[in-house]
């Protein structure tokens, strides 16, 4: 589906308004980060339109475009609920993200966490930490199952994002039906807890004209090392070459 | 010459005149030295087998490998680290390397799904979304484009990320190796984005791979502008599968997860996309429970690459002290260097070229003593940024944001040239 094609003027301005200081940040990393050591002549100005390439086929982009946006623009029709996803889970994804989305072995936890991300040790999960729920069904059915990516149908698709979105409780009723006019509206836990880089700001300190040089401080002691954490692979640990 | 190299930062007489020490570097040897009674050196008077019979015919090895005497220099990964080696990650062995450019194969591997074998015939790139015209493009549609040639570095934004919380791995391998320093050739993605034309509205692009990860970030139009590359080539030779044959994205100064390899479309629009990887990862938790979003740029940093814990010293007296430093806000202007835990700074001699969002290679050539060295290594950047030390970052961004530390770091020289990953305060 070509949505951004048929994306109508209003929905582009809203969405515009919606991002300024992402973009203000982003254009003033490009304009800070774009002095080139100039030592070579600027190649011969081409044409703009070189004559490469071919028009893209309204199939083709359908067989490769189905990406979704936070605004649930890109998302297929269809619809599942969470105990449809129950099942679906259990046959297709519990083997590494366990029953409950606990994780297997070093698996990614998908479910709890809510709540820790002050916490010494903080768990990111898609209910604790995820800000869309858009992107849970993007990624599952571009990814995953792990070695299987892009063989789960929209319906499939639905119903796995409504049993992880359960898992934290996002979606509390097992037959709720998620479809592709409900899913944007979803409103995630951590929606609110991002914000645009701000380094230049937040850590305007480390621009520093004359860092120290000379006597900077008292006699250093160490406080930690790392063979005594000894996790660090030994010399035989890498792999064999022939 | 009466003059001292700028970089003889020790002074032999402070360091013989420093308490106790000279009594502690008894157990290495100074550099072999011939003298009275010294026995001639077989290596020089005993025929070697290579001296006298015939080596290898010259197509033994069509494409070469290193010296047999090297087999140690590989990459190397940490298991623990992940679940799984098709999403996992690999690191460089900076120890062993030299100059600034980093030996194709020896390019730390970062996959979400593993290596994606491509068949160039096969592979198409489409740029669709606001534009005037989709678009798709062969390899040789855009092998007939004008092409470009730049050196630049790569970073992991989770490098040195084990070692928020303190020394953890010991050895610069794995606690700097996801970086690397290739040359690119490619064509401009603003000659790509010419032939399809982007509407006016769309400032933001999203990059997607052809891998079974179908990796996926979203690009400021501002960037993608400047001066970003859709490259087929690194070292003058075809993109290592691992790199992202038989295209990818260079991303210059910015984090590594941008630089979509297995390149196969360009999506324009008007907002970010929200991927998985921009979101759930590549996201820098902070101490209130909030989170930095779209955190690209990679700040200044540096590492003494030699000695380090895998490459310890091994001679009292002349000795090379070596590292890399890089910025993704440009140029590398100045390496300072500690041998005393960050009391006094001396500066490195930068040697080789000094590129925009490349490497830079320095060097400290000193004596030693045997006496013990808290080594440190700190980078600035044409924009005036110093690298900080790790407290410095941890007071603004708390343990917990996995990404982006360039903290100083420190490694302890003991007497008998162990080199070992520490904190100091
Ligand atoms: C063979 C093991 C395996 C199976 C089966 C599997 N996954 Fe995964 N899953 C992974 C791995 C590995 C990752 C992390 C991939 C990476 O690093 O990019 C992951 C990541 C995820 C994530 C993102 C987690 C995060 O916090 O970022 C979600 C959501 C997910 N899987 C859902 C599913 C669903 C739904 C299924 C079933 C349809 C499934 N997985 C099946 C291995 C698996």
């Amino acid at each position: 589906m070509s949505r951004s094609l048929s994306l109508i003027a209003g929905l582009a301005v809203v969405a515009i308004a919606a991002v300024p200081l992402t973009q203000a940040i982003a254009e003033k990393a490009t304009a800070k980060a774009s002095k080139a050591v100039a030592t070579q002549p600027a190649p011969p100005p081409a044409p703009a339109k070189l004559g490469l390439g071919r028009p893209a086929l309204p199939d083709e982009i359908h067989a490769w475009d189905t990406d979704v946006r936070p605004d649930g623009v890109g998302l297929p029709p269809g619809k599942g609920t969470a105990k449809q996803g129950d099942s679906l889970f259990q046959e297709k994804c519990s083997t590494c993200h366990g029953e409950f989305g606990e994780g297997v072995g070093r698996y990614p936890v998908l479910s709890g966490g809510v709540g820790t991300l002050k916490a010494d040790r903080p768990d990111k999960t898609v209910g604790s930490y995820w800000p869309d729920a858009t992107t849970v069904y993007d990624y599952i059915r571009r990814a995953m199952p792990f070695g299987n990516a892009r063989s789960l149908s929209a319906d499939e698709a639905y119903a796995l994002t409504a049993y992880i979105l359960s898992m934290s409780d996002v979606i509390k009723d097992p037959d709720f039906e998620l479809n592709q006019d409900n899913l944007a509206k979803v409103k995630m836990p951590n929606a609110g807890g991002f914000y645009d880089d701000d380094r230049d700001v937040a850590e305007k300190q480390f621009w520093n004209k004359s860092p120290c040089m000379k006597d900077c401080g008292p006699a250093p002691k160490v406080i930690g090392r790392a063979i005594s954490v000894d996790v660090t692979p030994d010399d035989k640990a890498g792999p064999k070459v022939d | 010459m009466s003059q001292k190299p700028p970089s003889d930062i020790l002074d032999r007489r402070r360091f013989l005149g420093a308490a106790g020490l000279s009594a502690a570097g008894a157990l290495l040897p100074i550099a072999a030295k011939a003298g009275e009674g010294a026995k001639p050196d077989p290596a020089i008077t005993e025929l070697q087998d290579w001296n006298r019979f015939l080596g290898d015919g010259v197509d033994k090895k069509p494409y070469g490998v290193p010296s047999k005497f090297e087999k140690d220099v590989i990459r190397r990964d940490v298991s623990w680290l992940t679940a799984s080696p098709e999403s996992s990650v690999n690191f460089t062995p900076l120890h062993a390397l030299d100059g600034i450019i980093t030996p194709s194969g020896l390019c730390f591997e970062r996959h979400h799904g593993g290596v994606a074998e491509i068949d160039p015939a096969q592979h198409r790139l489409m740029i669709n979304g606001l534009v005037d015209t989709p678009m798709v493009f062969t390899m040789d549609d855009i092998k007939r484009m004008p092409r470009v040639n730049k050196v630049y570095f790569l970073e992991c934004a989770a490098n040195s990320g084990m070692e928020w919380r303190g020394a953890q791995l010991n050895g610069c391998q794995f606690t700097h190796g996801m970086i690397h320093n290739v040359m690119y050739t490619g064509v401009t993605l603003k000659t790509l984005l010419d032939q399809a034309g982007l509407k006016p509205n769309a400032k933001w692009l999203m990059l997607e791979g052809a891998d079974s990860a179908g990796m996926n970030r979203s690009l400021p139009v501002s960037k993608a502008l400047d001066d970003v590359l859709i490259a087929f080539a690194m070292n003058g030779e075809a993109l290592r599968p691992e790199n992202g044959y038989p295209l990818r994205a260079v991303i210059p100064g910015w984090q590594g997860n941008l630089w979509v390899k297995w390149l196969r479309r360009i999506e324009a629009g008007d907002m970010p996309w929200q991927a998985r990887e921009e979101t759930s990862k590549y996201t820098d938790l902070m101490p209130d429970g909030r989170a930095r979003k779209y955190t690209f740029v990679m700040d200044a940093k540096s590492v003494i690459t030699n000695p380090s814990p895998q490459a310890p010293l091994k001679f009292k007296g002349r000795n090379v002290l070596s590292g890399v430093a890089w910025s993704g806000r440009g140029t590398v202007k100045r390496v300072d260097v500690t041998m005393d835990g960050g009391r006094n700074w001396h500066e490195a001699r930068i040697d080789g070229p000094v590129m925009d969002k490349s490497m830079v290679r320095f060097y400290v050539d000193f004596d030693w003593n045997g006496q013990e060295l808290m080594l440190q290594s700190r980078a600035i950047d044409e924009t005036g940024y110093v690298q900080p030390t790790k407290a410095e970052l941890r007071k603004v961004r708390g343990v917990n944001s996995v990404y982006h530390n360039n903290g100083i770091q420190t490694w302890l020289v003991h007497p008998d040239g162990v080199t070992e990953n520490v904190e100091i305060a």
